[in-house]
């Protein structure tokens, strides 16, 4: 369920941290499932023990996961997700927009970068649309 | 948090004018897997002579596993470069000088892990490749569960999926008894992985140590126009030029904007070792010595 991105500029304990959230986010996993152990993320990952141990730890103070001691660690009965009930919505008008620019022949990374920057400049594009008479 | 390695001013000089290190100020709490990096000549293998009580100090001091490292031998496991071991002898005989050199070596996981690899008990060393003898000083090492393990550049010789069972090997160690890892090393793409407190040398002298996280988060790369560092105070460490944008690592704390026509993010690991690796070392801050 985890992969580390060597290249990123996020800590690879935040790459855990944002995997399990996503998995959450999209229903992937579900409260009361149980995760890998630490043991078993550091054999999978050839990852540092402690980096693994970082990352549960965020997760349990975020309220994602519970720890059992002896037992196992488990997502939590109600992880304090605000996006949880619109994501799949969500998800699919953006898979639909995804596939309508790759109709209009955009690559991957076209399509990466105009998430990115819808991301990072909310105003972005609002210039261009008023310039093209308002069609979107 | 005890400290696994902890030095004050060490330094040591080969013959009477070359510092191998000089002024070395660490304090590495125990449990961390540190990684040491710096060019070659740089301090790293004098540095781990030290804390293992192989090489004399000239100054300062040391203090390895609890105490002064030729006291607390039994608690240190050194592997030296290219894991030298006695050519002539037989795995099975290692194994033997192993246990009865060592108060509490583990025999039983020695021979086991030997046996796992399909290295022969019965073949000389001198017969070995170079990735097996590394595994039967890494399984000398581990068998003798130390507190401490210095291992310079311990992987150089093995293959991926070596690297990953020797891995695995050591984050085993690292989880069941709570040991530090010092990790010399050049592959600083695999480094991110295996460590989370860095250690960067340069001419003999500690450029930069912390744990990774920490550090990451008290430097940002700041692109802009040519230029752009000269005025503004800030703290560079190193910097390139391209198609009239410079780009720069800085050391700045989260909450001072770059400013318009800066762009900046979080380093990425390997930009923020080869930042102090590559930087003018003569201008380098000393407080980025955390």
């Amino acid at each position: 369920m985890f992969r580390i991105d060597g290249r990123s500029d996020v800590p690879i304990y935040r790459q855990l941290v944002q995997q399990v959230r996503r998995d959450l986010m999209l229903g992937r996993l579900r409260p009361g499932d149980q995760l890998p152990s630490v043991k078993e993320v550091v054999d999978a990952l050839s990852v540092n023990p402690n980096t693994v141990v970082k990352a549960f730890t965020e997760l349990e103070h975020q309220g994602m996961i519970v720890r059992r001691q002896g037992v196992g660690t488990f997502v939590a009965a109600a992880p304090q997700l605000a996006s949880l009930a619109v994501a799949p919505r969500l998800l699919a008008q953006l898979a639909r927009w995804v596939e309508r620019a790759r109709r209009d022949g955009l690559s991957a990374e076209q399509i990466r970068m105009l998430l990115q920057v819808a991301l990072d400049e909310p105003a972005a594009g609002e210039d261009d649309r008023h310039a093209a008479g308002g069609a979107v | 948090m005890s400290a696994a390695l902890r030095c004050a001013g060490l330094g040591h000089r080969y013959g009477r004018h070359l510092w191998g290190l000089r002024d070395c100020d660490l304090d590495v709490p125990a449990g961390r897997v540190v990684a040491l990096v710096g060019p070659n000549g740089s301090g790293k293998t004098t540095l781990m002579s030290m804390a293992a009580g192989l090489l004399p100090v000239t100054e300062g001091t040391v203090e390895a596993a609890g105490g002064a490292p030729a006291q607390r031998l039994d608690r240190i496991g050194f592997i030296a470069q290219d894991a030298p071991l006695w050519p002539r002898l037989r795995v099975a005989d290692l194994l033997e000088v192993g246990r009865c050199m060592n108060r509490g070596f583990d025999g039983v996981m020695a021979a086991e892990r030997i046996g796992r690899l399909g290295i022969r008990p019965r073949a000389r060393i001198s017969a070995l490749s170079g990735g097996e003898r590394a595994q039967v000083a890494l399984t000398l090492v581990l068998a003798k569960r130390p507190e401490l393990f210095l291992l310079d550049e311990p992987m150089a010789n093995l293959d991926p999926l070596a690297r990953r069972e020797f891995l695995g090997s050591m984050f085993e160690a690292c989880q069941d008894t709570g040991s530090t890892v010092l990790y010399s090393s050049h592959a600083v793409a695999e480094l991110e992985r295996v460590c989370d407190y860095l250690i960067v040398l340069r001419a003999g002298r500690v450029r930069l140590a912390g744990d990774i996280d920490e550090l990451r988060s008290r430097h940002r790369v700041i692109r802009g126009p040519d230029g752009w560092p000269a005025g503004g105070g800030w703290q560079v460490i190193s910097q390139r030029s391209m198609a009239g944008q410079t780009t720069a690592l800085v050391r700045c704390d989260e909450t001072r904007l770059p400013g318009p026509g800066l762009q900046d993010a979080a380093p990425a690991f390997d930009e923020l070792v080869l930042g102090y690796l590559d930087g003018d070392a003569a201008r380098l801050p000393e407080e980025a010595v955390a």
